[in-house]
Parts: C-alpha cells; structure tokens; sequence
C-alpha cells in the first residue's frame, strides 16, 4: 500500500529527510502539499510574490495579527478545508483564494501563472454570469431546505431566464 | 447493448495492433471539465447531483455522440458491476467506491462510447471526466476524437472557464487545459534488467508520474506502467502530446528494446527457460492467482514478441490480462466468489483459452 501524505488522505508523491541537529526529519507529501512546502521547486528561492507579501505584513504591522480565514462567498468553503481536502468547493473559489492559489499554482505546474491553449469556442457564460447562476442556485437549495416552494418556483423561472438569455 | 455484453469481449484498446504495439499496450487522454454555475462534485449536495447527472445524462445519450452510448448508472449497479468497470478501465477505483459523505449511494453514471473508445464519468471528481483509449501508440488519434468530444459537448453546455486560470477544476493540480495524456507500456526488461528506475527517475526530472495498471496507488503488476503528464497549467495541449509522441515514449520504447536485446545476446538460455516455466505453469496449473498470471503473462507477453515462442497470440494474452481479473472471471465462468472457486477457475479458463 502507498504512503498517504502526512497533511491529507492523497497518496504521498514528494518524499524528503533532513537532518536537522542530529535529528531525522522525513516528509511524505502528495503533489499539493509538496508544492506549498516548495518541496517540488529543485531551487529553493521563496517565491518573489511571497516574499512582497511577507514584507508587506511586516511594515503595516500586520504580521503578528491572525490573519483572518479566506471563505468563498459562493460555496461557504474556508481556505483552510481546501487545505486540508486539496479540493475547492466551486468555481467562484479561484477568484475568492486567488492570492493564496497563485503562488501556489505556480509551485505546482512548473511555474506556470496562466492557462494557455484550448479555450471553449462559443464565447459561454461570463465569469459575472456564472457567479450570479451560482448565487441564485444557492438561494434555491436554502428555498427548499425550508420548504418555501413558492419563492423556489420564483428562483427556478429566474435561474432558467439567465441561462437561457445566451 | 448492456453493461453484461461488456464481458463477453475485451475493448478496442486491448486488441494488440496498434502502432508499436508489442511495447506500448494503449493510449489514454482524459479532460476534466465541469459545468458553470453549479458547486463543485465534493460541495454539491445530493439533488445537485442528481441535477447535475440528469443534465449530463440528456447530453451523452441524446445520439450527438453516437447512437449506441451505454449509459450506465454505477449507483445502482452491485459491487461486481462497478468492479467490472474498474477492470475494463472504464471508471476509476474511487469512482466505483462512492463518495462516503453522502447518505447511500451517490449519485453517478458512466457514459461508454461503441467499441469502449470513450468512456465519461459524470459526478467523479469533477463533473465530467471525459476518456478516450486507443490500442498502441495512437496520442494523435485519441486526441482528435477527445477534442470532438469537448466541442460537442462546449456546443450545449457551460464549462466553467476563467480567462486566467483556464478550465476550472476541483482539484487545483488539473486546472488550465485538464488534460491528462497516458500510456500505458509492457517494460518486462526493464524491470528484469533493473533498469526500470532509471526510467522512474527520468519521468520524475520531466513532471511525469508513472504508475500501476490501475493507476494512483497500484503496483506495477504484470510489468504494466502507465506515465501521465503532471503539469496542466501554462502549456499547451499540443504541446503537451509532442512531449510523450516525440521525446518521452520514443525514448522509453528505445530503452526497453535495448534491454530486450541485451538479454537475448547475453542470457538465451536464462531467458527461454523463463518463457517456457511461464508457458508450462499456465497451460499446467489447476489453481493460480491474478497477480501470479499477471506474472506469468508478462513473460509469455515478451516471449511473443520476441520470437522465442509462437503457441500463442498477443491479442489472446492481452484479453487473458482483462479476463483473468476477478469481477471479469466471475461473470464468465459463474464461479463462486470465494478465493479457492475463483483461482481453480481461473487456471481453468487459462488453459482453454491457450488450447491446452
């Protein structure tokens, strides 16, 4: 049986020991967590993004502060259940993580910070649009978890207008 | 055409014809893509499941795709269908196990395409998971009928796209094109010679993962490796392919051949008596395990394909790999599914297949 990574369930793909002061360090980590760690990065720089944002903190004093937990305002997922499921909750997600995402996207795909190649033919839905089918589709399941099905109805016709209205 | 006709023959992909066939087994690409406006499968609660799955389900079977798509609802199924699936390569392991956070069953469907060249699994990971699989070296091939696929499906459904970050996907490690390019390869001298960890260690230094027969997780049983992509972000798809169709499977191919010939010019005889206890044990056992077939199959594989014995086809071995597998064996030969009934059955089925 594989090693699973010592921060989540996925299977450990970046394995690591140091010595440190005598003492033996191992990590087994799976690509996500690697990643984050900069365990896959052969240079072991800190990524110049980071280092701003350090610096940042610092100089407006905000460093020793907890700094307040990112959630997705589409999907209720915290930054930190991504953390530990290495999944988002939804599309919104991106945007909502976006700053913690890059660096990390980075570290993950060899550095790369944006998509290219195939992109879907017809221009579809706009990033706005999605996230309002996204924001009226959450209003319908709390409709129905209350069983209001007048104003569930009235969501339905409203969520069939915007995807229809091409 | 049912789920129960599946057994009754292996898929295209196992045919044993294709382009550099007697090393690459088969070629597989998949796409990840999800529809916009809804959570994400691991966020999306049981009747967005169902909607989601209702929405796919009209999609795939409404003949766009051919008009003999099997869609088949893998909740609904028992354990021996899903794991038939799983066998056939058809729907993932965790696929087939169900999300254990939802109550029940969770919802979820594979649509299968004629002649198994695609398979879709609606409500895994990510909304769709869509698969194409061809025997041999056949990337170009795969490609193109994939890349129909998506435009046939884009034509009728939102993908959630951002111009930034690409397709959107659960898992941030697919994000950007979602593609994932697989081949699987029969390195039995490789693994003989000890070499096959330098060819682990070559695949790690270029992003790739290489895996077992069932992918994350498996062993490589039967000498079978699969090497995917890793990267999915900031490269093409394009460019992407010609890394495995010009350097990566070209380079591993030249390397395996090179150790096949090393052991004919430097140990004959060690290697024919390996190929013939492979043929004697299969044609003689009267009870024997997968993962001792798969063994044993690998050497008959490179024996084939080497010239040092010719009682037997490739095709026949490559459906015996598939048919030997528990849910494949009990389906055929109606054994009991206790371990004993399964490997009496299993030598049983070996040695009529080989006409001993």
């Amino acid at each position: 049986m594989k090693r699973k990574c010592d921060q989540c369930e996925r299977p450990a793909t970046t394995h690591s020991v140091e010595i440190i002061k005598g003492q033996k360090i191992e990590k087994h980590l799976c690509d996500l967590h690697a990643a984050e760690q900069g365990l896959t990065l052969k240079a072991t720089q800190q990524p110049i993004n980071e280092l701003l944002d350090s610096l940042v903190k610092i100089h407006s004093g905000n460093a020793t502060k907890p700094a307040k937990e990112p959630v997705c305002e589409h999907c209720n997922t915290s930054y930190k259940q991504f953390r530990e499921q290495s999944l988002l909750g939804c599309p919104g997600c991106y945007a909502a993580f976006e700053t913690q995402l890059s660096s990390l996207l980075e570290r993950a795909h060899e550095g790369a910070t944006h998509h290219v190649g195939k992109a879907p033919r017809r221009a579809g839905m706009s990033e706005q649009r999605q996230q309002q089918l996204m924001h009226l589709r959450k209003r319908l399941g709390e409709a129905v978890t209350v069983e209001d099905y007048e104003l569930a109805a009235r969501l339905r016709d409203e969520i069939h207008k915007v995807e229809n209205n091409n | 055409m049912s789920i129960h006709q599946l057994t009754n023959s292996a898929g295209e992909w196992l045919r044993g014809n294709g382009p550099h066939s007697d090393i690459v087994i088969s070629s597989r690409i998949r796409l990840a893509r999800n529809l916009a406006s809804y959570p994400f499968v691991n966020a999306a609660n049981r009747r967005q499941r169902f909607e989601i799955l209702n929405r796919c389900h009209e999609q795939l079977t409404n003949g766009r795709l051919g008009d003999d798509v099997l869609w088949v609802d893998v909740a609904a199924g028992t354990d021996e269908d899903r794991q038939l699936l799983v066998e056939r390569h058809l729907i993932s392991r965790q696929f087939a196990k169900g999300d254990t956070q939802i109550e029940g069953q969770a919802p979820r469907a594979v649509a299968v395409g004629s002649g198994e060249t695609f398979a879709i699994m609606v409500n895994e990971e990510d909304h769709l998971r869509v698969q194409v699989m061809r025997t041999g070296m056949q990337l170009a091939e795969a490609f193109s009928q994939i890349d129909h696929i998506d435009d046939v499906l884009e034509s009728s459904m939102d993908f959630a796209y951002s111009n930034r970050w690409g397709y959107l996907t659960a898992c941030p490690t697919n994000v950007g094109t979602g593609i994932r390019v697989s081949v699987m390869l029969h390195l039995p001298a490789l693994k003989l010679t000890g070499e096959i960890e330098k060819v682990r260690r070559a695949a790690r230094d270029m992003h790739l993962a290489v895996r077992g027969l069932f992918g994350e997780g498996s062993e490589a049983l039967g000498d079978l490796y699969q090497v995917s992509n890793q990267t999915t972000l900031g490269r093409n798809e394009r460019e992407i392919l010609a890394d495995f169709e010009s350097s990566i499977v070209p380079q591993i191919i030249s390397y395996e051949q090179q150790a096949r010939h090393a052991l004919v010019r430097q140990r004959p005889a060690a290697l024919d008596d390996r190929i013939q206890r492979a043929w004697a044990i299969l044609t003689h056992a009267r009870m024997i395990t997968t993962e001792e077939v798969l063994g044993l199959l690998s050497q008959l594989r490179l024996g084939v394909n080497l010239g040092r014995i010719d009682n037997v086809g490739i095709r026949t071995i490559n459906e015996l790999f598939l048919m030997t597998q528990p849910a494949h064996l009990q389906r055929i030969t109606g054994c009991e599914p206790e371990p004993a009934a399964r490997r009496e059955a299993r030598a049983d089925l070996i040695r009529r297949r080989l006409g001993a």
